[in-house]
């Protein structure tokens, strides 16, 4: 097995289920000639041409709904947004069109939208935004979001395979920072499986994206205070593995939900409640979020990292929680 | 139209202090001193500069990012500027915002939001209320090429030219949005066509001569406070730089570029203004002198600016305050 980067793994995957079926294309702003804002296409036009590798006019919400009637009649278009926050410009195709066609008049559409998203790259309001929110609230659609290189060549062949659309939330921040051994051969991750990326028995860790580097540096501080964190990676945000959640909760009692998005009616607060509904005889304290502030991302460098969750959240969070 | 000397030597200073003010951001973004990215409007200022100064003080603008001569001609100070690039307290926005996000009201300075095209149906809405009011104002706004592909500068042009709005619509031509040229955007040769199906009138002019800009600016402002409605103004111009600071443009073919370069925005006014004794080379370099103490000023300015306190980042959400919200 070869190390690879995030950014390389969403490379393979794509490059590797536009060789595997004839009815996976992309299209997007710069994806062509130029390989994508991020690099993420690269070379890929050159191979596939330019009707795979589609550069379109800049215009979200044409293209996202071009790719919506495309994946009707059989393709299975994969959208680049050039960062996740102008997804906004295609919100009603893919919260009105794409996610009700199945459930309405079975119209199968299978389409993915990767999204470069999330913060600490110092981009300001409108190049560092979490807005899974936005779509987890808009029932029809399926939402991953990996932290790993493995997870993200899985889950995005499993996300181009799948016949529902599929919001596929890459983080920026992860793409050139983080490597790991990858599989050279055909795999996927099914979607909807969430994984404990560390295991421990105090404290469950609810976590996803970026967070879950947090999560896992911040349980190297505790090593000294003894406090041993389980760190839950739920990878699919929806549908989302309660099992997995579950069963964690079960096992250490005690439970901290940490995610990049802001505060307020999201994934956290979602997994928040579903724990207190469920599982709710196995705590023995608070379940205790910790998020972004209800705030657009701030720009300059303190604000930013005030805004952002801190290794020292958990940490403090974690030494709270152990108390109890 | 007859442009008076001192409009022609004033649209001559913000041509060269956006230049210059812009290739200092570059200089400092190469330094690693700005956080973030860094653009530029690089070969297409006269476009910036020639509108906004065409505009009357109470008017107002809904700018983009290639429109540093805006917010410089509508009075924001270079050292605000800098300092926004910088993450400074002192910057526009105090820190929230970065770079060419740069918004101020009091200034008639709307915020730009990365989002292109936004900002057309906002300038469209503030044309409304002067329409409104009765009000003799008018709105600008601008965006690329690439913008204008997008739903929201559609509807915007409908809704104006349908409720005859005082308001003019730009677009920075310059060939390229990002890595895709024009061919790729449009399968029209003039941006400009696309108001023929909103019966909106259009004007097609050369985006680097300032003088161009400015006079068919002043025509369609003076058309729309008369009540005669909304104009859509192509200027046809050349990105210099990359995309972004960090982009080389490989894409971008030398030879357009070479061909570009002979039509500089800055060396054709300093031309003009020289052959037509309208400046003499010593009232030019006055000029490039006062442009150049006020870009170091703004340098030292920003560059010994403190930093906003962390904890700023959860203030100033609203504007009626929770606690007032209670009470209304
Ligand atoms: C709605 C939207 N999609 C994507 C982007 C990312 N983006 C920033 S600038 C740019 C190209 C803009 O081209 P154009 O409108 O021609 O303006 P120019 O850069 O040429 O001045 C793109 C795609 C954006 N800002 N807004």
């Amino acid at each position: 097995m070869k190390e690879i980067t995030y950014v390389e793994a969403i490379h393979q995957a794509l490059w590797e289920e536009m060789e595997r079926d004839d009815s996976v294309f992309i299209l997007g702003e710069d994806v062509g000639i130029y390989g994508g804002a991020f690099r993420v296409t690269e070379g890929m036009y050159e191979k596939f041409g330019e009707l795979r590798v589609l550069d379109t006019p800049l215009s979200e919400s044409g293209f996202t709904g071009a790719a919506i009637g495309a994946s009707l009649v059989g393709m299975r278009p994969v959208v680049e947004m050039q960062f996740a926050d102008f997804i906004s410009c295609a919100f009603d195709q893919i919260v009105n069109v794409a996610a009700k066609n199945y459930y309405r008049w079975g119209g199968k559409t299978p389409i993915v939208i990767r999204a470069p998203y999330g913060g600490n790259i110092h981009g300001g309001a409108f190049h560092s935004q979490c807005p899974e929110g936005w779509f987890f609230h808009t029932p029809g659609l399926k939402l991953v979001a990996p932290a790993f290189p493995s997870d993200a060549k899985g889950l995005l062949k499993a996300a181009i395979r799948d016949d529902d659309p599929v919001i596929f939330f890459e983080h920026k921040f992860l793409y050139r920072r983080i490597k790991e051994e990858v599989p050279e051969d055909d795999y996927v991750i099914p979607i909807g499986e969430a994984r404990i990326v560390q295991e421990g028995s105090d404290i469950s860790v609810i976590t996803y994206g970026a967070m879950v580097h947090t999560a896992l540096e911040a349980s190297k501080n505790l090593e000294e205070s003894g406090i041993s964190l389980e760190i839950v990676d739920l990878r699919t945000l929806m549908p989302l593995d309660k099992e997995t959640v579950f069963d964690s909760v079960k096992k250490t009692n005690k439970v901290i939900v940490l995610y990049e998005a802001t505060r307020s009616g999201g994934v956290g607060a979602e997994v928040a409640a579903l724990i207190s509904e469920e599982v709710f005889n196995y705590l023995d304290g608070p379940i205790l979020r910790i998020s972004a502030p209800d705030t657009p991302v701030p720009y300059s460098p303190p604000m930013e990292e005030y805004y952002l969750p801190q290794v020292e959240d958990v940490v403090e969070a974690a030494e709270k929680l152990a108390a109890y | 139209m007859d442009v008076e000397r001192d409009t022609l030597h004033q649209l001559y200073y913000y041509l060269k202090l956006t230049r210059h003010l812009e290739e200092r951001i570059t200089s400092l973004y190469r330094q690693g001193k700005i956080v973030g990215g860094a653009w530029t409007s690089n070969g297409t200022e006269a476009i910036s500069v020639g509108y906004s100064y065409a505009l009357e003080k109470d008017d107002v603008t809904a700018p983009y990012f290639r429109d540093m001569g805006v917010f410089l001609v509508r009075g924001i100070t270079p050292r605000r500027i800098v300092a926004q690039y910088l993450g400074r307290k002192t910057g526009v926005t105090g820190g929230k915002e970065g770079n060419v996000h740069i918004g101020d009201i009091n200034f008639g300075c709307f915020g730009f939001p990365s989002h292109l095209a936004d900002n057309y149906p906002v300038a469209a809405g503030a044309a409304l209320a002067f329409k409104i009011r009765g009000e003799k104002r008018v709105a600008a706004s601008s965006t690329g090429d690439g913008g204008t592909s997008r739903g929201d500068f559609h509807e915007a042009l409908n809704f104006a030219s349908v409720l005859k709005l005082p308001v003019v619509f730009f677009c920075n031509n310059n060939q390229y949005a990002y890595s895709t040229p024009l061919e790729k955007q449009m399968a029209i040769k003039d941006v400009a066509e696309r108001s023929l199906a909103y019966a909106m009138p259009s004007e097609i002019v050369d985006g680097n001569d300032v003088v161009a800009v400015y006079k068919v600016s002043k025509e369609a402002y003076k058309k729309a406070r008369a009540g005669e409605g909304p104009t859509f103004i192509e200027c046809k111009t050349m990105r210099m730089h990359g995309h972004s600071e960090h982009d080389a443009a490989k894409y971008v073919p030398r030879e357009l570029l070479e061909e570009w370069k002979k039509k500089d925005p800055i060396l054709k006014m300093e031309n003009y203004l020289l052959e037509n004794n309208h400046a003499s080379e010593n009232e030019l370099k006055d000029i490039d002198k006062r442009v150049h103490d006020v870009i170091e000023d703004a340098e030292e300015f920003a560059e010994n600016s403190p930093y906003p306190d962390g904890k700023e980042a959860v203030e100033g959400l609203y504007a009626t305050p929770i606690e007032k919200v209670k009470t209304l």
